[in-house]
């Protein structure tokens, strides 16, 4: 069981020692924001002062330690601590509150901090220059150790980035399978996203209700379908390469969502637009819902259907799938529709993402997607690789954007690593199948 | 057991305790042989006997894990077909590795080629080639490109190849199962001229009346181990197959009571370009109907229009009386018409799927519950055949590949023998087949024409033609040639004049 699940899905040990790695070159020290912490010092603070007690909550203007004064000032507001006092700002800002306390000859209880805040000169230099204010306490949350990586905000910007790939790389796996390849999809997911927002902008534009967002969708959606069909049929009855059929389309797709709009954005969108792209739905964003509902779908298919089946054995050799009863055209239009339609769907998220319909998004996306479903395991000669994989092989490359991103690695330096890693990871792919590393490389360097 | 050991100089090659493993498969056990110059070594098993896994030692394809290989005495490393061919092993495999697009001349020459600053002296390579196939006599034009030729000429072609870069010992696999009488015999004398040149020739065949022949020693290999090697002077037909399979053996073809029914089918004027002209002809419900011919006469060609595999030009067929129009393979298989073609990797399997894959491809319709694949019938159902053909595999999930030629024609056979239909054609169903498995496939289509099933076998081989068929249709370039009717008082020659003239 666990062979099987190392040789269908040796990347996934590629992907945890990636996350492994990042989040070990991401540990920092953290220092807690939001409501629980805030909570916490509240609590602390109601114990050891009185309510009439000078207290001054301080936070650096545009930090996190900013969103903590404010949120305690409120907080111990209403609890009747009258004489809290809330500074925002930089440190100048604070000096002249101490200044303006000293000067009344307050008593000032305490003062409380949080991150970057702390480590300011004038908190430090207080028994110095404050001498009459040195009975003041000093308060701050407990920091914590944490990789950048794994924040809840990083792993949802992870998933943000890699969305509309992984969910096109589904329908590319398919067409992989049958050995072929779409290179339109890219383009299809301007078509879809003009096509769509436009036809929203006609029904009402900015005010029109959420169904009118619905039908946009399904409009891009479906002449993308019509497309891939058109490009399928190509495919199976006149026997032209793939490559060339869909490089063909991408040309087309891509020149139509410019004509369409003129070369233009499409901003006069319906309200509900960004629901798809941006949304939430109990607490998990829509797109991660789509993606695991699809992505299940689409393995279910593929392993437990006699289409899914029909699929590998056009790939693994078309004639004798043929002669087996095999309705290959049909197996053939069939994936470049799903492909095609994912793009669409792809189309439909990326305008959601970005509020409006642009003729230039998704450019050279395909060959993202390509390397998703490759790196996933999937033989791009066609018959084997598994729809799981695809997901894995597009976490692979999101995650190594995002780590890179993190450690401030340039993003030119960035396309080199990513390349490399791409290679690196069919490399690895192909040495396990053929029987571990060391085997792999001496078969290899003996000839 | 053998000869007295001769002296050494006329040793050639040597194998020494040779030991290869696969996962799940102890594929030689401590095999080792002897081959001396001017010798023909017949080697001869059944299928997953270990022939071919002791020839892709030799050949550099898979590297043994124990034993040592000697070339004249010399301990030899052959890591890779390169380093086997430098140390003057050629294999010419089953499958030929001509490349189709490329001319005769270009084929022997690849790798090699004669240049002069960078450029290919094309002049200089084709002298070469008339004068080498001057030498082993055979007259194919070099510039003819692969696929222009017939099975044969590829198989010199190859030949040529292999005496280009100084073979001394030369392996023919199976080199006569796509070959006509006439041009097996042409063969022979090839291999005849080869052995008085001093060379060393391992030849294996299924075809024990060449090993006969040709073949002054036969090595016996079964389950992997050396069984024992004889010469074929000193050993009797008999004895040799019952060293094959390890034990006596009556008969090679079964009996056969025929007791044909009504007409099943009936083709009418089918035609497509020159490779199928005018045929007509009937098959009734319980027959064996045998198709005779030289290879290239059209018998393939007819089957495929049958079965819907390409579109004939015009023609009509019947089926129980009934004009059917079939379009595709779909079509046939629609109307209980299965086809089991001669060309089993690239045809018949998809090599890179597994057994059970390869068996619920045509059945998949059978298997389905609801919107899903009923995956636990499928393996009960393929279990069956496993029992019942005795398929040897390591498991339902092996790899079509990584089986042998005879296991895998029953996988072949179990994904049609599934799929129930009343029309079987079987296109060459014993090619590259051991005895064994050969009779078990004869009783397997008798007891399916007993069932009233009607069985249309195409063979190039006349006995076993002769010895199955109840009726026999000769083809000769496209068309039919004659009906043979009274099998029983009919000879090998009386079909050969037919299938040739």
């Amino acid at each position: 069981m666990t062979r099987k699940l190392l040789s269908d899905y040796g990347m996934l040990f590629v992907l945890l020692l990636l996350c492994v790695l990042f989040s070990v070159l991401t540990l920092k020290e953290q220092t807690p924001e939001g409501s629980t912490a805030a909570a916490r010092l509240v609590e602390q603070i109601d114990k050891e002062f009185k309510k009439s007690d000078i207290i001054l909550t301080v936070g650096a203007v545009n930090k996190d330690s900013a969103l903590l004064a404010e949120k305690l000032g409120e907080e111990l507001e209403k609890k009747g601590f009258g004489n809290t006092k809330v500074v925002i700002g930089v440190p100048r800002d604070l000096r002249l509150k101490l200044d303006d306390i000293s000067k009344k000859g307050d008593r000032l209880a305490a003062i409380v901090t949080s991150g970057d805040v702390t480590k300011w000169g004038v908190i430090e230099q207080i028994p110095e220059k404050y001498p009459e204010l040195s009975g003041c306490k000093m308060l701050a949350p407990k920091s914590y150790i944490w990789p950048d990586f794994l924040k809840r905000s990083n792993l949802l910007a992870i998933v943000d980035r890699i969305v509309v790939i992984a969910l096109i790389a589904i329908g590319m796996t398919m067409v992989i399978i049958t050995a072929g390849i779409d290179l339109s999809v890219g383009s299809l997911i301007a078509l879809s996203a003009v096509i769509g927002t436009l036809l929203m902008k006609k029904m009402g534009g900015l005010h029109a209700p959420g169904w009118v967002v619905l039908v946009g969708f399904l409009a891009g959606i479906l002449s993308c379908g019509l497309v891939g069909a058109l490009g399928g049929l190509v495919v199976a009855r006149f026997k032209v390469a793939p490559f060339i059929t869909t490089l063909g389309i991408m040309m087309m797709a891509r020149g139509l969502a410019f004509m369409i709009t003129g070369g233009f954005s499409i901003y006069q969108v319906p309200k509900a637009l960004p629901w798809l792209g941006q949304g939430y739905s109990l607490g998990i964003p829509n797109t991660v819902v789509l993606l695991v509902v699809l992505y299940v779908l689409a393995h279910i298919f593929m392993a437990h259907t006699r289409m899914g089946r029909y699929i590998y054995a056009v790939g693994g050799n078309e004639e004798a799938a043929r002669l087996s009863g095999v309705p290959v055209k049909f197996v053939i239009v069939f994936v470049y529709i799903i492909s095609s339609l994912a793009a669409g769907l792809g189309g439909c998220i990326q305008a959601s993402q970005l509020n409006t319909g642009t003729p230039n998004i998704g450019m050279m996306y395909e060959l993202y997607v390509i390397a998703a479903v490759v790196v996933g395991g999937t033989s791009l000669s066609g018959g084997s690789g598994r729809i799981l994989g695809t997901l894995i092989g597009a976490f692979i490359i999101s995650v190594i954007q995002n780590g890179m991103n993190l450690l401030g690695i340039e993003s030119y330096t960035q396309q080199v690593v990513l390349g490399a890693v791409i290679l690196g990871a069919v490399l690895l792919d192909k040495a396990r199948s053929s029987g571990g590393l060391i085997a792999f490389l001496q078969k290899k360097m003996n000839f | 057991m053998t000869k007295e050991p001769k002296p050494n100089d006329t040793l050639l090659l040597e194998m020494r305790q040779i030991d290869k493993s696969f996962p799940g498969v102890h594929a030689l056990k401590n095999v080792s042989m002897k081959l001396n110059r001017g010798e023909v070594l017949g080697l001869v098993g059944e299928n997953g006997a270990g022939k071919s896994t002791l020839i892709k030692v030799l050949g550099g394809a898979h590297p043994p894990d124990a034993g040592k290989i000697l070339i004249e005495g010399r301990l030899a490393h052959i890591p890779s077909p390169t380093a086997a061919q430098q140390a003057g092993v050629s294999i010419i495999y089953q499958e030929f590795n001509l490349i189709p697009d490329l001319t005769v001349t270009e084929n022997i020459f690849l790798g090699r080629e004669k240049t002069r600053m960078g450029l290919v002296r094309a002049s200089e390579e084709h002298q070469k080639t008339l004068q080498l196939f001057k030498k082993i006599g055979i007259s194919i034009n070099p510039n003819a490109r692969c696929n222009e030729l017939t099975v044969a000429q590829q198989q010199t072609a190859e030949i040529a190849k292999a005496l280009s870069v100084n073979a001394k010992i030369i392996v023919m696999d199976e080199p006569t199962a796509t070959l006509t009488t006439q041009e097996t015999e042409r063969l022979f004398a090839i291999v005849r001229d080869l052995k008085s040149h001093g060379l060393g020739i391992i030849y294996i065949s299924h075809r024990l009346d060449e090993i006969f022949e040709v073949a002054d020693r036969a090595m016996v290999l079964r389950d992997g181990e050396h069984v024992g090697t004889e010469d074929t002077n000193n050993i009797t037909r008999e004895k040799l197959i019952e060293m094959m399979v390890g034990r006596p053996v009556e008969s090679e073809f079964p009996k056969r009571t025929a007791s044909p029914g009504l007409e099943r089918l009936r083709v009418e004027d089918l035609c497509r370009g020159k490779a199928v002209r005018n045929v007509s002809f009937s098959a009734q419900a319980g027959e064996v109907l045998g198709f005779a011919g030289l290879v290239g006469a059209g018998r393939t060609e007819t089957m495929r229009l049958i079965f819907g595999a390409d579109r004939p030009d015009k023609g009509r067929i019947f089926i129980d009386g009934k004009q059917t129009n079939i379009r595709s393979p779909c079509d046939a298989i629609r109307n209980r018409i299965c086809l089991l073609t001669e060309d089993r990797k690239g045809q018949g399997l998809v090599l890179i799927h597994s057994c059970r894959e390869n068996f619920g491809l045509p059945n998949l319709d059978r298997f389905i519950r609801g919107l899903f694949l009923d995956q636990r019938k499928e393996r009960k159902e393929f279990s069956g055949f496993v029992e019942s053909l005795k398929i040897k595999t390591s498991s339902h999930e092996q790899l079509t590949m990584n089986l042998s030629g005879g296991n895998q024609q029953k996988v072949v056979l179990a994904k049609w023998l599934a799929r129930n239909a009343d029309i079987m054609i079987f296109d060459e169903p014993t090619r590259g087949i051991d005895v064994g498995t050969k009779y078990e496939i004869y009783l397997l289509m008798n007891r399916l024409a007993d069932e009233g099933k009607t069985i249309i076998m195409i063979s190039s081989e006349l006995p076993e033609i002769l010895g199955l068929s109840d009726r026999i249709i000769v083809m000769h370039e496209g068309r039919v040639k004659g009906e043979i009717t009274d099998v029983a008082n009919t000879t090998q020659e009386d079909i050969l004049s037919m299938a040739i003239a």
